[in-house]
């Protein structure tokens, strides 16, 4: 359960996210908005990038914000970017194992298999092996998702993990993301533009807009409000 | 849909027994190379050299100096940071270990570690204010700090057993040299002794860059923010980083304490740490093997211009084309270009070959 209350974040002038409350419970929630709604900003501030002016964020009863950002992957918080950053000079296990021996991860034989383990969650046991340089788009994005999921974290942010992709690896995408509250045991949040991903994965969606929130419940029911399909969707057919 | 997913989900748990990781730390090819490397200048090269005691000080200073430009790849190729005092750090070692000699008479290997531990830990220090800066801002606070501390060693000298602090006796003539270990007085056995110091330091390094830290430095390379977001406590290392490439500096500088002549303040001019980043560039800072050739331009290259009877000052040109030459085309550094390039010749002669016996369209690839 993540509990966001009274959430300002101030860059001089501008307000990117301008007293938001809002809460996750479980499983896997949307995040969207047009551009500048401020989703990416709410990813830095639970990540520790962005220091917000004022408000709470708790997440299972934890205060996250308290926490120095590097060891907050140690309590359970991992994401992925925007613009991809899995690390080009390793290998897609290595990228993995990083990940998990820096938030707490035992001895070097489990650690091993853990990692192993979500690259396989992953789908990428044949380039397993591979510099991550070398691989595609939609493998470079499944490295960093791996490396969100290893080692069983309690919160994963996954920002416009779908960017750029095919139609086809998106719908495989889905179908990880899908796979993430079950099998990882974590709670999700993903942030998005495309509607049908955000649709297929997410049981509730929340909607930004200028920095606050205006709608939010189960994602069928904020798709189709009319608030939301004025601000953000326009006269586009959602369904 | 559904049948997509168990498609899925089938490829996975075929996977699952698949899935084998290659994390050996060195493949076989590799240790073999290494070794037979390193026979090699350990043994037929003293010969080639014809033992010739000019020649084999020259590759004494450059196995020595092949930590160095190691400690400056380290940092820059492996962390992604530019230190532009690494050079003056030389310095720093050869002063401690020389201070700590006269102080103590304690044994060689004791007096290299030490001046390593001690330069490892100011070198950190110094640069902890910069751990925040990275990029040029970085560059110009080391080389500010390398300009600072040249001032210092102008004034207070190597010392050369005199009394107090400085260890320094105002009388013309005497060395600021230490003392070699009894098993390795002769300038063969010197070079043959600091090779063997270098492989040690070497694996050290390699040690780290496989181990965690190296996960570590890669991940911080890539970007800060992937770092935090990885659980990677940035600070910590990039203080490690630094006190990794300063304490083989520190060693090396003790090692140059002890090289024929030894050691005096004019030897270490701040533009020589610019002229060290080049030749780390040129040798190439993704690779170990890198700092083998950086090391060569650094002390074997000038010398041979000068037996060839070139003028030295060509040598700043020909540095500044070589790091122009391998920013532009070779980011790898010459270890990676040359054996490319040679590979890309062998192909094109063996084309040549193949399509006057046999014209096939394959070859023209």
């Amino acid at each position: 359960m993540i509990e966001v209350t009274g959430l300002t974040v101030r860059f001089g002038g501008v307000l990117p996210i301008d007293g938001v409350d809002l809460t996750f419970a479980s499983g896997t929630n949307g995040l969207i908005g047009p551009n500048g709604a401020g989703k990416t900003t709410f990813f830095n501030v639970l990540s520790g990038f962005v220091r917000p002016e004022t408000g709470s964020v708790r997440a299972f009863g934890d205060d996250l914000l308290s926490i120095v950002p590097f060891r907050r992957a140690r309590w359970g918080l991992r994401r992925t970017f925007q613009t991809e950053q899995a690390i080009t000079h390793m290998t897609v296990y290595e990228n993995v194992l990083v990940a998990l021996e820096n938030s707490g991860g035992r001895g070097r034989r489990q650690n091993r298999q853990r990692a192993i383990d979500a690259v396989v969650f992953a789908g990428l046991a044949e380039q397993i092996n591979d510099r991550v340089g070398s691989l595609g788009a939609g493998e470079r994005r499944r490295v960093e998702l791996a490396r969100a999921v290893v080692g069983n974290p309690r919160l994963v942010l996954l920002d416009e993990p779908a960017a750029g992709l095919p139609d086809e690896e998106t719908a495989a995408l889905v179908h990880l993301i899908r796979r993430i509250p079950d099998e990882i045991g974590a709670l999700v949040i993903l942030v998005d533009h495309d509607m049908s991903l955000v649709s297929a994965s997410c049981e509730t969606t929340a909607v930004l807009d200028f920095g606050r929130l205006i709608a939010s419940g189960v994602t069928d029911e904020v798709l189709h409000d009319e608030h939301v399909i004025r601000a953000y969707l326009g006269t586009e057919d959602v369904a | 849909m559904l049948d997509e997913e168990q498609a899925v989900h089938d490829e996975n748990s075929g996977a699952r027994e698949t899935a084998a990781v290659d994390d050996t730390f060195a493949t076989l090819r590799q240790i073999v190379t290494a070794a037979v490397f390193v026979l090699v200048v350990l043994f037929v090269l003293p010969a080639v050299l014809d033992y010739n005691t000019f020649w084999i000080r020259v590759a004494t200073g450059a196995v020595i100096y092949s930590t160095v430009v190691l400690g400056l790849g380290l940092l820059y190729g492996r962390v992604g940071m530019v230190s532009l005092y690494q050079f003056i750090l030389v310095a720093m070692g050869a002063w401690v270990a020389l201070r700590l000699h006269f102080a103590t008479s304690w044994p060689f290997p004791v007096i290299l570690l030490l001046a390593g531990l001690i330069t490892g830990i100011v070198g950190t220090l110094i640069g902890l204010p910069a751990l925040r800066l990275s990029g040029l801002h970085l560059a110009l606070i080391t080389l500010m700090a390398a300009g600072g501390l040249t001032v210092i060693l102008t004034r207070w000298q190597f010392p050369n057993g005199g009394g107090g602090f400085y260890g320094r006796a105002q009388v013309a003539g005497v060395a600021s040299l230490l003392p070699r270990p009894s098993i390795a007085l002769g300038d063969l056995a010197y070079y043959r002794y600091c090779i063997v110091v270098t492989v040690l330091l070497f694996l050290l390094v390699i040690l780290h860059v496989r181990g965690k830290p190296g996960r570590a430095w890669a991940a911080l390379r890539q970007s800060q923010s992937t770092a935090i977001a990885t659980g990677v406590n940035t600070t910590l290392y990039r203080m490690w980083a630094f006190a990794l490439a300063s304490f083989a500096t520190g060693v090396a500088g003790a090692l140059l304490a002890a090289a024929a002549g030894g050691v005096s303040s004019t030897q270490f001019p701040v533009q020589n740490n610019i002229t060290l980043l080049a030749v780390t560039l040129m040798g190439g800072v993704y690779s170990i093997w890198g700092a083998v050739v950086g090391a060569f331009l650094l002390r074997v290259f000038p010398a041979l211009l000068d037996d060839w009877g070139i003028g030295t000052e060509w040598l700043t040109v020909l540095f500044g084309i070589g790091v122009i030459q391998v920013l532009l085309t070779a980011p790898g550094g010459l270890v990676e270009q040359v054996p490319k390039d040679l590979a890309n010749l062998g192909r094109k002669i063996g084309g040549l070959f193949s399509r006057s016996s046999a014209p096939s369209p394959d070859a023209a690839e």
